[in-house]
């Protein structure tokens, strides 16, 4: 087990360093004028501000001093400073809160309702529920999430009244609820037919004619037996579905005026300010890639033949 | 219908040629069968792939994407169903009115026809998506072959290149890079989608060549003294491209919900540019009062998506039957 935290944690290493360095290429090094895009393109900067911008990010360095120095302010918790001289740390301190709820609950949400589509379409393959959730999952995959996410505001927040259409002043669970569930139906497709093939393959091996054979009831079989061997592959799948939650974030929370992480981003967009994008977008990649890193270490906790591998 | 027939033909001509075979070489049966078998099935492909565009399933789907493509050549000729095909004619004092004759849509915020305006939004939608997935695959196919066929090395480094790409949640990291370039057209907002989408297209490519690269054919030439790029480019290539094939739909349908999605955010196309995305973005403002502004450009960006991706669920079952 030792040996396999550190594989991952070597492996690692060249992936934060690309992410970064790539970052840093897009932001501070391409051709053009990278005070303006630390600014937000389109912005009028004073002849002092572009001086002090110079100053700050080491813009007449050589390249790699500059990206060491762009790695330190990162390691440090720096994520620089908004138009309005806000640090951009201060914003994300206050807003990580709203995301973490909100990412948790459709985490948990697109979760429990996958492996339970899933299971049902697999232990009964072929049948009406197998039919239909090929067909959901389907159409959920077709249609993009902030349609959805604007159709369920329309309908249950504006017309109905059911729930609040936007902000979190309702707090958790009601403010929560539909764009958590806007935010989990989109895990589902993935997990429910990750979970089914994996049910239907589980099946047909040789322990469940044993259980069969032992004379053990269907229910006992398939929760006991094959549920657990299935749900192995879910696990690596949940992991990636923290990259769709994250970039959905941004849409969801925007869409919602979730004062989140997210929201953020999405505001930063609209108003040209290029530091609070660039900030928490680096922080929110960051965060994706620690996530990874615990899952691929969970995966190896189950299942101890990944440690081989 | 025929596929059956013609399969069985096939099989009792090849059962025919192994008795021939067999009587004048004792011992041709055993290395002989192998090759003998793999023909067999190679041609009984070909029955059901053209038997596949009989399915309801595989052809609906066809029908409505070739319909998007023409919509998206030729908007001019879906835009004047309704007498008023002009997208840029529009007169303020219509601003966000609801459908009437000859306008069934209505109209957007600045009074332009909303029908004539989702109509020539296909174009962008599409356009970008068939740059990018075009692009894609021909990196996906230099580099997927290239590290599955010679491994080593050069595998190591497309491989931990293609990492750093995943590493990214694509979305956050497409917004970065857009945010930062001052000038956002179709080419530009393609590029950056292609260089998000690469990676995970030349990782199906690349698992398919491992497989393909070991196979006795390709050992064969080899021993033959084929070289290296006349065995990559007749050999593997043309034998590892189902995978990568079945996925281009799917692909295409991902990357205009992504296009859309980045558009919307404001770090996609802008105005005076047509796309779906911009009049999403646009009507997301008065998306209480004026729906019709956000459902329309919402249905045909949905209908597409839609269509490319069973498309795509279809063509799999064909294309590359191991993907069950």
């Amino acid at each position: 087990m030792v040996r396999y935290v550190v594989r991952r944690l070597v492996y690692m290493v060249p992936v934060l360093l690309g992410t970064t360095f790539l970052i840093f290429l897009a932001v501070y090094a391409l051709p053009g004028d990278p005070v303006q895009a630390i600014a937000g393109p389109g912005q009028a900067v004073a002849p002092a501000v572009r001086a002090a911008i110079v100053a700050k990010y080491h813009l007449d360095d050589p390249l790699l001093q500059q990206y060491l120095a762009y790695m330190g302010r990162l390691l440090t918790g720096d994520f620089g400073t908004d138009l309005n001289g806000k640090s951009v740390g201060a914003l994300i301190a206050a807003s990580w809160p709203v995301t973490v709820k909100l990412g948790l609950t459709a985490w948990v949400l697109g979760g429990l309702l996958g492996v339970l589509l899933g299971t049902l379409a697999g232990i009964r393959s072929g049948g009406f529920l197998d039919t239909s959730v090929l067909a959901g999952t389907t159409l959920v995959l077709g249609v993009p999430y902030f349609v959805t996410a604007y159709v369920a505001k329309y309908v249950f927040a504006v017309k109905l009244g059911w729930l609040p259409p936007s902000g979190v002043s309702d707090g958790w669970p009601l403010s929560y609820v539909l764009p958590a569930v806007c935010l989990a139906i989109f895990l589902v497709p993935e997990i429910a037919r990750l979970t089914r093939a994996s049910v239907l393959g589980n099946l047909q091996s040789d322990y469940v004619d044993t259980a069969i054979a032992k004379g053990l009831g269907r229910r006992t079989i398939v929760v006991r037996h094959v549920l657990r061997n299935s749900l192995l592959p879910v696990v690596s799948v949940l992991g990636l579905s923290l990259g769709y939650l994250i970039s959905g974030s941004v849409l969801i929370e925007g869409i919602f005026n979730m004062p989140g992480l997210g929201f953020a981003v999405f505001r930063g967009i609209a108003q040209h300010n290029g530091a609070t994008v660039v900030g928490i977008g680096t922080l929110l990649i960051l965060v994706f890639l620690l996530l990874n890193l615990l899952v691929d270490l969970l995966y190896g906790i189950l299942d101890p033949r990944i440690r081989l591998v | 219908m025929s596929e059956h027939e013609l399969s069985e033909n096939e099989l009792s001509d090849h059962g025919l040629t192994d008795h021939g075979l067999t009587d004048q070489v004792p011992a041709e049966p055993l290395p002989g069968g192998q090759p003998t078998g793999a023909a067999v099935s190679d041609r009984d492909d070909r029955g059901p792939r053209w038997a596949a565009l009989r399915r309801p399933h595989v052809y609906l789907p066809l029908a409505l994407v070739l319909l998007v493509f023409l919509v998206a050549a030729f908007p001019q000729w879906f835009a004047g169903w309704f007498g008023h095909g002009d997208p840029r004619e529009c007169s303020l004092i219509d601003s966000n009115a609801t459908g009437r004759p000859g306008h069934p849509f209505g109209f957007d915020v600045q009074g332009c026809d909303l029908y004539a305006n989702v109509v020539y939004g296909t174009r962008a939608s599409v356009l970008i998506a068939v740059l990018v997935v075009a692009s894609s695959t021909v990196v996906a196919v230099v580099l997927g072959a290239l590290a599955g066929y010679f491994r080593g090395p050069t595998d190591s480094v497309i491989s931990r290149v293609m990492d750093v790409f995943f590493g990214f949640p694509a979305l956050v990291g497409m917004i970065i890079l857009l945010n930062t370039i001052p000038t956002r057209s179709v080419w530009t907002v393609a590029g950056v989608l292609a260089l998000f989408a690469w990676p995970a297209m030349t990782r199906v490519f690349r698992a398919s060549v491992l497989e393909t690269a070991n196979l006795d054919y390709v050992v064969a030439a080899r021993e033959m003294g084929a070289g290296h790029l006349r065995i990559i480019a007749s050999h593997v290539v043309p034998n590892s491209i189902g995978p990568l094939a079945s996925i281009l739909s799917l692909s295409i349908g991902g990357i205009i919900t992504a296009e859309a999605g980045l558009t919307f955010l404001g770090v996609g196309l802008r105005s005076p540019a047509i796309s779906w995305g911009v009049q999403l973005n646009t009507a997301q403002r008065y998306f209480t009062t004026d729906f019709h502004l956000l459902l329309f450009p919402s249905l045909f960006l949905s209908v597409t998506v839609l269509a490319f991706v069973l498309l795509g669920d279809g063509l799999r079952d064909v294309l590359d039957p191991k993907a069950k």
